[in-house]
């Protein structure tokens, strides 16, 4: 690689928020015509940068140099405008309007004021393109997967003549498939010179595509590597910075299982999933596997209630109920922690203590308050028990890294001491070190005799802690494997075909 | 590939036309039954009527449109109206102003008015709710201290505005008001589909902070609403004078509630980005048609008008809120 002309040279970033320095002295470099990957376990300080970077927060101290000149950008708009585009973790574009228009709102073709929505069309569609992505570009965004909509917030960060493209987390919403697609579309940016900067909690994913990457740890840079001269399990060490042993022999799963929890019969929702019959067993960890969109969400809610049951009957320690509301579900001992700690999981604004207190609360009903020191105690319990960072019950959930909220969303739950708990992607878009530990958690939960319905994307994940595996597709449990010797390939072959065989 | 091909195949346009839809369909249903019913309601002059009754309302909503196409509301519309016709016939009547001076004159304060609770809303961050009541007390007020009386306005050019029709052939006419306001409605519907400036309205209602992160002008945008619906108001206020030829102090009362009333029963979601001008238009002529039926049945009080149209908020909130559920 020339190592001549950099595009971006970031030196020297300091950023303090009240209470944590986020970013220390921290030194950054990116060329034209690589992939660089940015590493580090959650609250390392990758956002900030990212956020220090694009022109969201100000730095305290430290120079941004873009094609050897001194930026400073007010917001995200004049970083586009110089060519910094970013696309963020969470899709941040307008459901309500045309594929088109989220790609061209801002800088779309006009004659005498008035949008030429053909070309619009057009140029949308040739945008598109050139992520190898073919779909009506005038159907509004909120109807189509988050994959596609991921994919045309990239369309419309290349559409500014953008220079360096800033990828936050975009895999972590991504199947296999499309994250294969999304790969061969920066290696084709890469070719034609584009700086990229990528973000990643994916290990395998970031050997596969980055030329180079910078780790941190609390806020302060470790090193900047290329990534043939690092093994990943030098990498991981870095980013940690203590050997991690532990992640590979995260679990002897107990063998002994206990009687039936859960059994459901014929269970179903229309246009949420088929029929499925599906037992949990005291103490037994249930993994659902299958494709973003095969209905695992679907099948976690209706078994929190979350969901209204078309048909079929659960029946819970034998008994036969009606799950009405996740209140009924409560009530019953089950937990659901959502996918999407921001909107249906945590509350932002209101402390780790707050939060934690939330569903136990709920339980008791408002007539029988927690005491503010019984609150405290369970914070505390939560917080020491999960490594909860900053280990202070009055933070508010808001400012924490994304492994912590899970961590928080988590506490909430385990406090009403569920006897199945459901997991939907607990360890999506957080890091390594905090995914073994939730890991490794689930493992001590059900050897403690709790059950436990584990959904996840990644199937290793999936495979390492469940006794039993249930695969989806299309909105359709198609196998239930007991899991002696699985392999993923076992499970994406069932997948495949359906569970034919 | 073919997996992500096939999940896209599966969305609906026609979902987002449907409340408008709705809309017509019950507009059609109601002349239908009251064309049935009383022969003379089957006469065109009948839906002209509407038109010449409601125009200053139909005006008054598209600005209204505006603002709840952002998420937002706007509460201060009647009060704004009836402020701008106590001020023209103040100007023309005491002050002895020729009309040509005070229409310009009052739009403007409209204007002004809708720009300064758009700025206090966007940059105090303060619900659109509570500014918008402060501005429709304060609207109100205003027109107290020009007078506590109704003022009767004799000016020529309004009265030739108020009386002379416009005749359409077959025996039909409309005033000049219809034809201003069908010529904002236009206006209205070319600014949302074909400028940067309506599109951003739509992204603004579809998520603010998308909409700042996707680097487009939330606070100009956002200002401009309000403004919008000010000078939609004053202009309402200008086509009530043409139509009274009076203007009085507790006049439009309650008005805000009809534009918003018609502006949701057009279709438009009160939570912003989704909605279409021409679904306003539907609106008013729904509640217009209603106030007809009731008026030709002669035996129903006129409070029945209010009961139907609460009726049908209900109705057309409850679908929305059906069609905003099976879209996830």
């Amino acid at each position: 690689m020339n190592d001549t002309a950099e595009i971006l040279r970031m030196t020297g970033i300091r950023k303090r928020f009240p209470g944590v320095t986020a970013l220390d002295g921290v030194d950054f470099r990116l060329f034209p015509g690589e992939v660089h990957a940015l590493m580090g376990e959650n609250g390392a300080g990758k956002s900030t940068l990212i956020k220090v970077l694009t022109g969201v927060e100000g730095v305290d101290a430290g120079s941004i140099e873009l094609a050897g000149a001194a930026v400073a950008f007010a917001g995200p708009d004049q970083a586009q405008l110089a060519g910094v585009s970013t696309v963020y973790q969470e899709v941040n574009l307008c459901p309500n309007l045309s594929v088109a228009e989220n790609i061209l709102l801002g800088r779309e073709p006009r004659r005498f004021g008035r949008i030429q929505w053909s070309r619009m069309r057009k140029r949308a569609e040739e945008l598109l393109a050139r992520l190898d992505l073919r779909i009506d570009v005038s159907a509004e965004l909120g109807t189509l997967s988050i994959a596609v909509q991921q994919m045309v917030a990239i369309a419309r960060a290349l559409d500014v003549e953008a220079r360096v493209l800033v990828l936050d987390e975009p895999t972590s919403s991504l199947d296999a498939r499309e994250v294969e697609q999304l790969m061969a579309v920066l290696r084709a940016l890469r070719a034609d010179g584009m700086a990229i900067l990528f973000v990643s909690h994916f290990i395998d994913q970031v050997f596969a595509i980055a030329d180079r990457m910078t780790v941190l740890r609390n806020g302060k840079l470790v090193g900047e590597y290329r990534t043939s001269e690092i093994t990943q399990v030098e990498l991981v060490t870095k980013m940690i910075g203590k050997e991690l042993a532990a992640l590979d022999e995260v679990s002897e799963r107990s063998a002994a299982t206990g009687p039936e929890l859960v059994a459901t019969d014929g269970l179903a929702r229309a246009g949420g999933i088929e029929p499925f019959s599906l037992t949990i067993r005291r103490g037994e960890v249930v993994g659902l596997a299958g494709l973003l969109g095969s209905g695992r969400t679907e099948l976690a809610r209706l078994l929190f209630g979350a969901d209204h049951a078309d048909h079929g009957t659960v029946d819970i320690d034998g008994r036969r109920v009606q799950l009405r509301s996740p209140r009924v579900a409560m009530n019953q001992g089950v937990a659901f922690c959502s996918e999407n700690r921001k909107t249906e999981g945590l509350i932002a604004e209101l402390t780790i203590r707050e939060n934690i207190a939330l569903a136990v609360q709920a339980g008791r009903g408002w007539l029988r308050p927690l005491s503010r020191r019984r609150q405290l105690e369970l914070a505390a319990q939560y917080i020491e028990a999960l490594d909860i960072r900053p280990a202070d019950p009055e933070a508010v959930v808001g400012t924490l890294s994304g492994g912590n909220q899970q961590k928080v969303l988590l506490a909430r739950w385990l406090a009403t001491q569920p006897r199945l708990l459901i997991l939907d992607e607990p360890t999506r878009g957080i890091d390594v070190g905090a995914k073994a530990e939730i890991q490794r958690l689930v493992a001590t939960l059900s050897a403690d005799g709790m059950a436990v319905l584990f959904v996840s994307a990644e199937l290793e994940e999936v495979l390492r802690l469940s006794h039993h595996v249930a695969v989806l597709r299309d909105r359709k449990v198609v196998a239930q494997l007991a899991n002696e010797g699985l392999t993923p390939e076992d499970i994406m072959a069932t997948i495949a075909d359906g569970g034919r065989s | 590939m073919t997996a992500l091909t096939v999940r896209l195949r599966t969305y609906r346009p026609q979902r987002r036309y449907l409340p408008v839809l709705a809309a017509l369909a019950l507009l059609v249903g109601a002349y239908g039954f009251g064309a049935v019913r009383y022969p003379a309601f089957g006469s065109g002059q009948v839906v002209l009527d509407i038109f010449i009754d409601h125009a200053f309302l139909l005006v008054v909503a598209v600005g209204a449109t505006f603002v709840i196409l952002t998420g937002g509301i706007d509460l201060s519309v009647g009060s704004v109206a009836a402020l701008s016709t106590m001020a023209s016939a103040d100007l023309l009547q005491h002050k002895g102003w020729p009309a040509y001076a005070v229409i310009p004159v009052v739009l403007a304060l409209g204007a002004l008015l809708g720009f300064l609770m758009g700025l206090v809303i966007h940059y105090f961050e303060i619900q659109p709710f509570i500014v918008t009541l402060a501005g429709m007390f304060l609207a109100r007020g205003l027109c107290y201290t020009i007078s506590t009386e109704s003022i009767s306005i004799d000016n020529p050019t309004y009265t030739a505005m108020a009386q002379t029709p416009i005749t359409l052939g077959a025996g039909l006419h409309v005033s000049p008001s219809v034809v201003i306001a069908l010529v904002v409605v236009a206006i209205a519907w070319y600014v949302l589909h074909f400028t940067r400036f309506g599109r951003t309205v739509y992204a603004v209602g579809g998520g603010e902070r998308s909409a700042l992160l996707m680097g487009l002008k939330v606070a100009r945008t956002k200002v401009s609403v309000y403004t919008i619906s000010g000078l939609c108001s004053a202009l309402g206020g200008v086509l009530m004078a043409f139509y009274t030829l009076s203007a009085d102090p507790l006049g439009a009362v309650g008005m805000e509630l009809d534009a918003i009333a018609a502006v949701v029963i057009g279709g438009t979601i009160l939570t912003g980005g989704s909605g279409y001008v021409l679904g306003t238009v539907l609106g008013v002529l729904v509640l217009g048609i209603i106030q007809t039926l009731i008026t030709f049945d002669g035996t129903l009080s006129s409070w029945w008008t209010r009961i139907v149209i609460g009726v049908l908020l209900f109705v057309f909130i409850a679908l929305q809120r059906l069609i905003a559920r099976r879209a996830r």
